[in-house]
């Protein structure tokens, strides 16, 4: 790569963390071994995460997929990925008609900035998912106390 | 005459020791103030805010009998005469003379009234204790006392406080007097007040004591960590909370 | 290990009611070192399931990624008055469990 290609490509990097992890939108290959050959799509999973965490230690999650939650219509699992984390798959969670709503709210570890991906699976055997990024800082002063 | 010109003397020494504050009452901060809402939503969130673990642990803690006597706190304390009680420490023991913060009250009340082994700093039970005990000043405004005897450790306080040290050669005003507001990398830099303490700390995972916290800062300006419940730590606190006068109790406190 | 679980007292029968559980529990990850300088074993919550009158209602995989002191906070529908009844375990074997009762009205 030359020297202003590089260049380039960081700024923008910089620029547009957001963006451009949007615009790429690869799908986790854990989340295609998930779905084993089932469809896939985006849409009917809201993921909300803080754009910004304070503290990669605890950071709120909201996962909320568009069901009914009736006997032949709901959620049977919700499954949370890391792109960065060193063990990927965060939780599972498994849900039944029982349920109601199917949202589930939690506190997750996140080793950096990254793009964290929500897979729900339905009970037609579909897999419907959704991304969000986010930026994780550091602290200023080291704590060994 | 003569107790007038005394009372004039205190008055000006008042006026003066309000002069000597680095921040004016009005411009007080907690260190949630500056905290993204997430965490201080957090903190604000009974039943979520993790640090309620501990202080449900305290209040079993609390009526437990313990020790050679077979006395559990509540047996002497009844609850709601603790209301306020954490706001005045650090505090003069009148018995004997010396300062103590609340974790040094309790161990007190262990090994004289209870006769059970003082509690170890940062053990479950004295974090849980500590957090329960504080908790029932839940918006209580600091209140501690610096006359009397309580006087020469505020003035050792203060010295500490603005002793330049570690190999950064910070002292403690020079982040929380003079920068508080500013950025310091993603960081907001806070007043450094105590009211939140025992508080739990992301960084930590845990819940931690204030002078846990005191280490993690002198850690952070390389400075020596000296050990828990040294005299030092003990004026150190006396004199942040004289500086915090006025702001209410928040324990349990969530911080980055 | 201590747990909290918030539900709501009394219900109506269909209501979809929110339960909330906050359990202290280090989800130690393993790769966190002591003062000396040894590798702290892993060691999570990963397994935590909810029970509402004998009946599974809500179960999940944890792991390392989970923070520590986990809270988890689900919905599930008030069907009769009973029980609610939260069992966990973690790597090392060691199981905890609460229950909190629930009245349901209609």
């Amino acid at each position: 790569m030359r020297r202003r290609d590089f260049l380039a490509s960081a700024v923008g990097a910089l620029a547009l963390p957001g963006a451009a992890l949007a615009q790429a939108d690869p799908v986790d290959p854990l989340v295609r071994a998930l779905a084993n050959g089932a469809p896939l799509r985006k849409g009917k999973v809201a993921l909300v995460l803080p754009q910004l965490a304070d503290n990669g230690n605890s950071v709120p999650i909201r996962i909320t997929v568009d069901s009914p939650m009736t006997p032949a219509d709901h959620v049977k699992s919700i499954h949370l990925y890391s792109e960065r984390n060193p063990v990927p798959n965060m939780a599972n969670f498994y849900l039944s008609p029982r349920a109601g709503r199917a949202e589930i709210n939690s506190r997750v570890r996140l080793a950096g900035s990254q793009r964290v991906t929500a897979v729900a699976k339905l009970s037609d055997g579909s897999f419907w998912y959704a991304a969000a990024p986010i930026v994780v800082t550091l602290s200023a002063c080291l704590d060994e106390s | 005459m003569r107790r007038l010109a005394l009372a004039a003397v205190a008055l000006a020494a008042g006026v003066a020791l309000a002069q000597e504050r680095a921040i004016a009452p009005g411009e007080l901060k907690s260190g949630s103030a500056f905290l993204g809402s997430d965490l201080r939503a957090l903190q604000n969130d009974d039943f979520a805010n993790p640090g309620m673990l501990w202080v449900e642990r305290g209040e079993k803690l609390w009526r437990e009998p313990a020790g050679k006597e077979n006395l559990a706190c509540a047996g002497c304390h009844k609850d709601t005469s603790m209301r306020g009680v954490a706001a005045s420490y650090p505090k003069i023991d009148k018995a004997s003379g010396k300062l103590l913060n609340l974790e040094g009250r309790i161990n007190l009340c262990r090994t004289e009234r209870i006769g059970a082994e003082p509690l170890r700093y940062e053990s479950e039970d004295l974090l849980a204790l500590t957090a329960y005990l504080a908790r029932q000043s839940l918006g209580a405004p600091i209140a501690a006392s610096i006359a009397g005897a309580a006087r020469a450790h505020f003035e050792a306080g203060r010295a500490s406080y603005h002793l330049r040290r570690g190999q950064m050669n910070l002292s403690c005003a020079h982040c929380h007097d003079a920068q508080w507001g500013k950025r310091l990398l993603s960081e907001t830099i806070s007043q450094g007040h105590p009211n939140a303490y025992p508080a739990y700390r992301m960084e930590w995972q845990t819940m931690g004591s204030l002078e846990r916290r005191l280490r993690a800062c002198l850690s952070g300006i390389r400075a020596e960590m000296l050990p828990y419940g040294s005299q030092e730590y003990l004026d150190l606190e006396l004199y942040l909370a004289w500086r915090a006068q006025g702001l209410p109790i928040e324990t349990p406190g969530v911080r980055r | 290990m201590a747990a909290r679980i918030q539900i709501p007292r009394e219900a109506r029968r269909g209501e979809v009611i929110e339960v909330c559980i906050l359990i202290q529990h280090p989800m130690e990850t393993g790769y966190r070192h002591d003062d000396v300088g040894h590798l702290i074993k892993r060691n999570v919550i990963n397994v935590l399931s909810c029970r509402y009158n004998g009946v599974e209602v809500f179960r999940a995989d944890l792991s390392s990624g989970i923070s520590a002191n986990p809270y988890v906070q689900f919905y599930t529908v008030a069907e009769a008055s009973g029980d609610l009844e939260f069992t966990w375990a973690d790597d090392e074997g060691q199981r905890g469990s609460e229950r909190q009762a629930i009245v349901v009205k209609g």
